[in-house]
Formats: C-alpha cells, structure tokens, sequence
C-alpha cells in the first residue's frame, strides 16, 4: 500500500507522555526529536528514552522517524548508531550536506549487516534549512538512494539569511518552489516548513495550500491540533473527485470508440489532465473518499 | 559496574519517572520508590529498576525514585541513563 505523507508530526524526544501517544494522533508520520526540543543536558536521556520507545512501542501504520543531531556535533554518531540499532523507518538529518548525507549512509549501511537489517531499509530525510541547502538541494537528493524526501526549515534558513520570517511567506517562496521542483524531478517528497502559530488556523490553512499549490507534497506540524487542517487542504474535495471520474470515464468511452484524444465539457484532454485525474481518483480511494 | 558518584535522570512530569543514584556504602540494591500508582504498580516498577540494574551489572547502589505513572520503558529508560550518568559517562 502506498504510503501517505502529508502529514509529519514533531515529538519531543525526552517526554514519555508525547512519545506514546504520538502513534494516535493522526499524523502520517512522527518525527522523534532528538534535537531542538531537547537541551544540551539531556541529550543522553532523550537518546535512550527514544531507543526504547521504539524498541516497546507499537507504532501501527505510522511511519517512525528520529530527528537526530546535526552531523558536525559530538552527539551525532552516537544517536545514528543507537537509534538506528532499534530500526526507525527513518533519520531526519539537520543541515544536511551530500558528504554527511554520504557519510551517514555508509554508517547505516555498516549497522544494517552487523544488525542483519534489509539493506538501505532505515531511510533519510535531509533538512533544507540553509542558503546552501537550497541552492544544492538536487545534488543533496542525489547523494543516497536512501533519500525518500525533504523537509524545508524556514525558521532556520531565514535565520541564515539574516531575513525576518512571516506568516505570509513571502520570504521562502524561492525556496519552497526550488525545493519541490527538486524533489518532484527525482521523485521524492517535499515536505514544507511548520505553521509555528498554533492557535491560528486559518492562517494554517492559507499557508498549507500555499504549499500545496507550489507543488509541495506534504507539511510538518508542530502540535497535533494542526494535522485535520493539513489533511483537509491534502486531500481532493468532493467537486475534484467528481471531475477526475469524468475524465476517466470519458477516456475509457473515448479509448473504447478508438479515438486518442477527447474532450470535455469543451476542453481538450491530454495525458497531464488524465493523470492528475488518475492521481485525484488514487488518493480519495487511499482516503476512503470514494 | 560500580555507581560512583550521586547522579539523576527523568522529569516529575506525568508518564515520567524521577530517579536519584547514589553509592550504597552498606553494599546491595536499596530502592525507595514512591509512586502515584503504588498500590497497582509498585512492585512491577521495582521489577523493572531491579532488571534494569542486573542487566547494568549494578550490584551497590541507592536508588530513589518518584513515579507519576512511567510505563516500564521509560523505568527502563530513565536508570539506565542514570547509571550512565554516575559512571562518569557524562551528558553525551
């Protein structure tokens, strides 16, 4: 089954309480932290209670991923090489470049034989978060097969910017159409920056179907409130569904009859418009829309 | 190992567990447990720390912890973070 990631919770990785229940909140996937939600003198709690979440804790249909601590930090490899021993789905790596990227991958693929693990099973997710990461966010893809997608951390990269961040966003549209440009050109997901004000919903909203109409495949949420808003503006409404079946109906009359194009209700149908339809009819089945 | 110096791990948080190590100058395992769930819980949290203990290889040591309702993951979690911390492995 084809797996959705529309949504992708953050979890502090040293709170019991979040981690287990971050499985039935309804996210597609949790993002286990290890880094910004926990202090520097936590570091080693936060790594061992996260470890054996995973290893007690059964997670259902919800992919499991780990944020672990940026690269160049003497935290790092000591989080890779625990977390990656109880088999997350996933590691998201912070500011990452192609060496780490290359780097982690040999590790994991180390831990993976000694472990008897499936061989490139434990994904990576790189984060976007610099002016550098944007600019090679293709080669940064292509530095491990393990890559299934991109985060975009717009707190972070207007940071590096030294620009201020807004609720409107103007300030990452660049960077939002470069990242999902990137990532739909070699095939993996693009997940967008969090709404960091939780109480505003419509500004939530806004936000997500800006991201959504620049090609961006999913967003991060930041407290479990946000995920119906996100799933809501993800998923086709009922006006969509009713035209893709059309389209599809229409191409099977049309195939039937032998003609190769067709058109309907005036406009031309070609093969981008029936496979957004395709795409449209696919995901509210996933859903139960259909 | 030995536990040589006092250390801490967890939060009073709710689903956490607070433990304090310390050296046990009369030798063995000592746990002072209080739990808001004692009466269920409280001798399978002591279970939990003992295993933890044994698996550690800890054979003296003090042990007080203040339970609001952990499962035995995070008993598991939060001493052996504790034990780590009071070998001298710190923070890392």
């Amino acid at each position: 089954m084809k797996r959705l990631r529309r949504t992708m919770l953050f979890m502090p990785g040293n709170n019991p309480g979040m981690l287990q229940n971050a499985g039935i909140l309804g996210a597609d996937s949790i993002i286990l932290d290890l880094e910004d939600a926990v202090s520097l003198t936590e570091k080693d709690s936060a790594r061992i209670l996260t470890r054996e979440a995973i290893k007690n804790i059964d997670y259902i249909n919800v992919e499991v991923v780990v944020r672990v601590n940026p690269f160049d930090t003497e935290f790092a490899k000591e989080d890779i090489d625990v977390i990656a021993r109880v088999k997350p789905d996933a590691l998201m790596i912070p500011k990452a470049t192609e060496e780490e990227l290359e780097a982690i991958d040999k590790i994991l693929t180390t831990i993976e034989v000694e472990e008897s693990f499936e061989k490139g099973s434990i994904k990576l997710l790189p984060i976007i978060e610099t002016a550098y990461g944007v600019e090679n966010v293709y080669n940064i893809i292509k530095s491990s097969d393990r890559i299934v997608g991109v985060l975009l951390g717009g707190e972070d990269l207007t940071s590096d910017l030294g620009i201020k961040r807004t609720k409107e966003g103007e300030e990452i549209f660049y960077a939002r159409n470069r990242v999902a440009i990137a990532c739909k050109a070699m095939k993996v997901d693009s997940i967008d920056t969090p709404f960091t004000d939780t109480n505003d919903f419509e500004g939530l909203e806004k936000d997500t179907r800006k991201a959504k109409s620049l090609g961006l495949t999913g967003k991060a949420a930041i407290n479990p409130r946000q995920i119906d808003t996100i799933h809501y503006v993800y998923a086709p409404n009922a006006e969509e569904i009713k035209y893709a079946k059309r389209v599809l109906e229409a191409m099977e009359e049309a195939e039937s009859e032998g003609k190769g194009v067709f058109s309907l209700d005036g406009k031309m149908i070609d093969a981008p418009v029936i496979n957004r339809a395709k795409n449209t009819v696919e995901l509210a089945m996933l859903l139960g829309l259909m | 190992m030995e536990v040589k110096k006092p250390s801490k791990a967890g939060t009073m948080e709710s689903n956490d567990i607070y433990v304090m190590l310390m050296p046990n100058p009369k030798g063995g395992i000592e746990i002072n447990l209080q739990s808001i769930v004692m009466k269920q819980f409280g001798e399978e949290i002591e279970r939990v720390i003992l295993e933890t203990l044994k698996e550690l290889k800890v054979e003296n040591v003090i042990v007080n912890a203040q339970d609001k309702g952990a499962l035995n993951y995070t008993v598991k979690a939060r001493i052996e973070t504790a034990t780590k911390r009071a070998m001298g492995q710190e923070s890392k």
